[in-house]
């Protein structure tokens, strides 16, 4: 049975610094209560009473298999398809503005913090509607820190409340069939996205540089001092005139010297040593 | 402020569709089944309609089809709202005509979502 009883101000905090730990993420004082939501099922599934229960298996644990549960339920993993659609559209044509400047070279995305998927199988079904600007199909890679969310991502199944959310019913029976109430991708969306773990502000980039970079809604949980290190890591990542896609209410401004804002696509940033670059030179 | 008709023979339905419609700031018409929609629609186009499927005197397929034979000259949007949630009843719609498919249940970000698909909302 689960303790009611508040639970103490070390168990939040030493939770809170776990998912640092692991992830770069932080819980805001004004979003503590979503860590006693959020563990709820993880303390009826292993029997334990109270969060402070919980916290002596954890510093207890011979294994961070306990560990890996509490991280992957304590990260925001908010995403629907085509999330701001306006934004998904201009990405469409910077990509394509892209691909006309560097001819027949593959174009590479990234999409940082994909979650469970929505994010770049939507860009794969924009790419495939845009097929002709391309010589082949742009290559998607997709990474997320919790190997709960590239699971699901993968197996692209959605609940029929995901699927609602942002797809167009056109595109839904286009690329989607129904399975015991869930819509399953086809395998030949699910192809075009190679998804894989990465922690952003631990792990190197994935390998080759890239055209764009997404990284929508994923600063906005990192410490100012981590914005910096992350911004720093992409920017190793981004071929020279690359464009850095940021969540709405997210910035460059004031925390990196690497990029600076898009004239051409606004609301998007370059890199800043692109004078010449081919992307640049699209954009 | 954008018009929707709502079409549904239940009037839970009914009420819950006109109470997130109206936080999104729509007017709201209610119609309970197809035939009572159209006469609504020839009165005064909305500019959207929340369609549900299996209606009383109306079914919602055959409004449709009587709405494009209507002759109306600005035809509105029209959602269905139903829980035929089948890809056969689906891909039916979609050649009949509708523009979106909202499956029930449904809650306001869904709602919301499928109207600014179809340039409403």
């Amino acid at each position: 049975m689960i303790d009611h009883m508040a639970p103490s101000g070390g168990a939040m905090q030493l939770i809170g610094a776990l998912l640092e730990q692991r992830t770069g993420q932080q819980i805001a004082a004004n979003r503590a209560w979503r860590i006693e939501t959020a563990l709820k099922p993880v303390l009826r599934e292993r029997g334990l009473p109270s969060l402070d229960a919980l916290v002596g298996q954890l510093l207890g644990a011979r294994s961070g298999e306990l560990a890996d549960q509490v991280v992957d339920v304590l990260l925001n993993q908010e995403t629907s398809f085509f999330r701001d659609v306006a934004v998904l559209d201009q990405i469409a044509a910077a990509a394509v503005a892209t691909q006309a400047a560097i001819g027949n070279r593959r174009l590479r995305i990234w999409s940082a913090g994909c979650s469970t998927g929505q994010e770049p199988l939507s860009l794969a079904m924009l790419f495939d509607e845009k097929a002709d600007a391309f010589p082949m199909p742009p290559e998607i890679v997709a990474t997320d820190v919790s190997a709960a969310a590239l699971a699901r991502a993968r197996a692209g199944r959605y609940s029929q409340f995901e699927i609602q959310r942002g797809l167009p019913v056109r595109r839904m029976v286009q690329w989607f069939d129904t399975e015991g109430g869930d819509w399953v991708a086809r395998q030949e969306l699910v192809r075009r996205v190679q998804f894989r773990q990465q922690n952003l502000t631990a792990d190197v980039p994935p390998p080759g540089k890239f055209d764009i970079i997404l990284c929508r809604n994923v600063m906005l949980y990192f410490s100012l001092p981590l914005r910096r290190q992350v911004f720093d890591r992409l920017a190793t990542a981004i071929q020279p005139g690359g464009l850095l896609v940021l969540g709405a209410g997210e910035t460059v401004i004031g925390l990196t010297e690497h990029f600076t804002p898009s004239e051409a696509f606004r609301g998007f940033y370059r890199t800043a040593d692109a004078e010449s670059a081919p992307v640049a030179a699209a954009g | 402020m954008k018009t929707c008709l709502v079409v549904d023979d239940s009037k839970v339905i009914r009420k819950v569709a006109r109470h997130i419609l109206e936080t999104l700031d729509f007017e709201v018409r209610e119609a309970g089944d197809g035939r009572e929609a159209l006469d609504s629609c020839l009165a005064a186009t909305p500019d959207v309609v929340l369609l549900d499927w299996n209606m009383p005197v109306m079914s919602g397929m055959d409004f449709l089809r009587a709405l494009k034979n209507s002759g109306l000259e600005k035809r509105p949007k029209v959602v269905f709202c139903t829980t035929e949630n089948g890809m056969a009843y689906i891909r039916a719609a979609i050649e009949a005509g509708a523009d979106e498919y909202v499956m029930k249940p449904f809650d306001r970000e869904t709602l919301e979502s499928k109207l600014q698909i179809v340039g409403v909302a």
